[in-house]
């Protein structure tokens, strides 16, 4: 059954992506890109991968769709039609595609159990991780502190994201007058958000602090922290937003999270362990797990918070500068 | 028999989406296409998350369910306000409107 | 016929890579190659998730009463990657607006040869 599931979601996939070849208003190009995101969510649910799913559907289907709106409203609509050859293009890529199929027939059956990428690390970590650190959730497990210096690179990459975009970009100032936004006057609108996004904030934190027990983490809760406030300064205005949070907070805010996660190694060094090593934390080396785990993910969840706000507020200025409403 | 009135209401909730899928297609006009979508959409997820609820049992689950219906009923019929509302805030007509016109310009 | 059901999985993925692949390379409007460097890494997702599947395992946290779990292993390599993939969009949405503002347009075959900005 699961696999008739499969085939359809991989089909509309397939058509999703081809549709996107063809079309030539970039408008319906990144909403068809946000279906084929939310449609790869599904097929992730699907294969098991629940965190994966979580994280696709926040982060890929929701800030990818955003920014890439946020680019369509200062560089424009269309695309203007070609006179480019597609002979050497379709060309390389059929080449390339029967290489990659004349790999894939050797590779091993699709949910075999003795598969090679079966064996060796990942039985340690399934059948190890709940006693060794004693969450249910063995993804954050791997996550934070198998492959916790993995993760501190990511938050850094994150990190240098977020200054490149404003070093490209620069933020907006905040303003002395708050300017209302044309949306003020659209009362179910201001109504509807004013109910819905202190719900978000809530919803945020409990997809943090619930990481350890289910499909969550620090990821996809700074990223829905992140929404959050973008659908505040989308229905009230940028200038009202950046009273709320400041665009110097966000910065310092960035920097915080990274220090967060990299001081927790550095404790852990000066309690005479290895880098990021979370044993010695506490009495109990598991309740030490717990509590690196924690401070981490708060870490990691306040950087992409601050990232994704910061960017959005840079995108936002330009379009302000414009004076696109 | 818990389990035949779920399967009957999420069969009955895909075949609303159905309807409002071909909707989509069929209408002539811009906001009959909105109205097709959000409304199908509404009574889609009501009947899909009630169906979803009768498979569990009284633990949490049913509790996150009932969060998501809420949390949809507010924020589907929301997003279609503010889809029609910017149509005509950028100068889209209906079709009685684009018909009226042309039968005045021809007139 | 059971070939097919074992490998059809990474078909579909090399197809979707291929359709990616010749948007970022064909495409003339720069917004749209970001679009098709999205759908690769997407696709390239799935290849790898589907290499960690294990028929008859559940999702890996830890519950009562399953004994199979799928690999958790390539879930976090893929978390990891997809983050990375959205602050690479970012920075390369970033770099399309300051082109839009230095030549003008963000179609390629315009700025190509052009030597002097606005």
């Amino acid at each position: 059954m699961t696999e008739i599931i499969d085939l359809v979601l991989l089909a509309m996939l397939a058509i999703t992506a081809l549709s996107v070849i063809f079309i030539k208003d970039l408008f319906t190009v990144v909403m068809l890109f946000g279906i084929y995101s939310f449609l790869s969510a599904l097929i992730f649910v699907n294969l098991d991968a629940v965190d994966v799913a979580f994280t696709e559907a926040s982060v890929g289907a929701g800030i990818s769709t955003v920014l890439m709106l946020g680019t369509l409203a200062l560089t424009g609509r269309k695309e203007k039609s070609s006179s480019r050859q597609t002979i050497l293009p379709l060309l390389v890529v059929c080449v390339t595609g029967a290489a990659l199929i004349y790999g894939t027939l050797d590779m091993p059956p699709f949910g075999d159990p003795n598969n090679p990428a079966q064996q060796h690390v990942a039985p340690r970590y399934i059948n190890d991780s709940p006693r060794e650190i004693g969450l249910p959730n063995m993804v954050t497990s791997v996550l934070a502190s198998y492959r916790g210096f993995d993760t501190l690179g990511e938050t850094a990459v994150v990190f240098a994201a977020a200054i490149g975009v404003l070093s490209l970009l620069g933020l907006p100032k905040q303003d002395r007058t708050l300017i209302q936004s044309g949306l003020k006057s659209h009362l179910v609108l201001r109504v509807v958000a004013k109910m819905i996004i202190p719900l978000i904030v809530l919803f945020a934190l409990y997809v943090q602090f619930h990481g350890d027990y289910g499909p969550g983490g620090g990821f996809q809760a700074g990223v829905i922290a992140a929404a959050a406030l973008i659908l505040y300064a989308l229905v009230f205005g940028l200038s009202v937003a950046t009273h709320v949070v400041p665009p110097k907070v966000l910065k310092i805010l960035a920097a915080l999270g990274v220090l967060i996660y990299a001081g927790t190694g550095v404790v852990s060094l000066f309690l005479s362990a290895n880098f990021l090593d979370y044993s010695v934390l506490a009495s109990n080396p598991v309740a030490g797990q717990h509590i690196g785990i924690i401070a981490i993910e708060l870490g990691v969840g306040i950087t992409v918070f601050a990232a994704m706000l910061s960017i959005f507020y840079a995108f936002a200025g330009q379009a302000e500068r414009k004076n696109i409403q | 028999m818990l389990e035949i009135i779920s399967s009957a209401l999420l069969i009955l909730g895909a075949f609303f989406s159905l309807t409002g899928a071909v909707g989509l297609f069929k209408f002539p006009d811009f906001f009959t296409r909105v109205h097709a979508a959000s409304v199908t959409d509404s009574i889609a997820t009501i009947l899909i998350i009630l169906g979803l609820m009768l498979r569990s049992d009284f633990d949490l689950v049913l509790v996150k369910l009932l969060f998501i219906l809420v949390f949809m009923l507010i924020t589907g019929p929301a997003a279609a306000h503010a889809l029609a509302k910017s149509a005509r805030h950028g100068g889209l007509l209906t079709l009685a409107e684009t018909r009226g016109n042309k039968k005045e310009s021809e007139d | 016929m059971n070939f097919i059901v074992e490998h059809y999985n990474y078909w579909v993925v090399v197809f979707l890579m291929m359709v990616g692949f010749y948007i970022v390379i064909s495409a003339n409007n720069l917004v749209k190659k970001i679009v098709g460097l999205n759908v690769f890494q997407t696709s390239v997702f799935m290849m790898y998730i589907s290499i960690g599947k294990v028929t008859g395992g559940s999702a890996p946290i830890a519950a009562e009463g399953i004994t199979t779990y799928s690999n958790p292993l390539p879930h976090v390599l893929i978390l990891t990657a997809i983050v990375v993939g959205v602050a690479t969009t970012a920075v390369g949405l970033a770099l399309i607006v300051r082109i839009k503002r230095a030549y003008g347009t963000v179609e390629e075959n315009e700025f190509e040869h052009k030597e002097e900005l606005i």
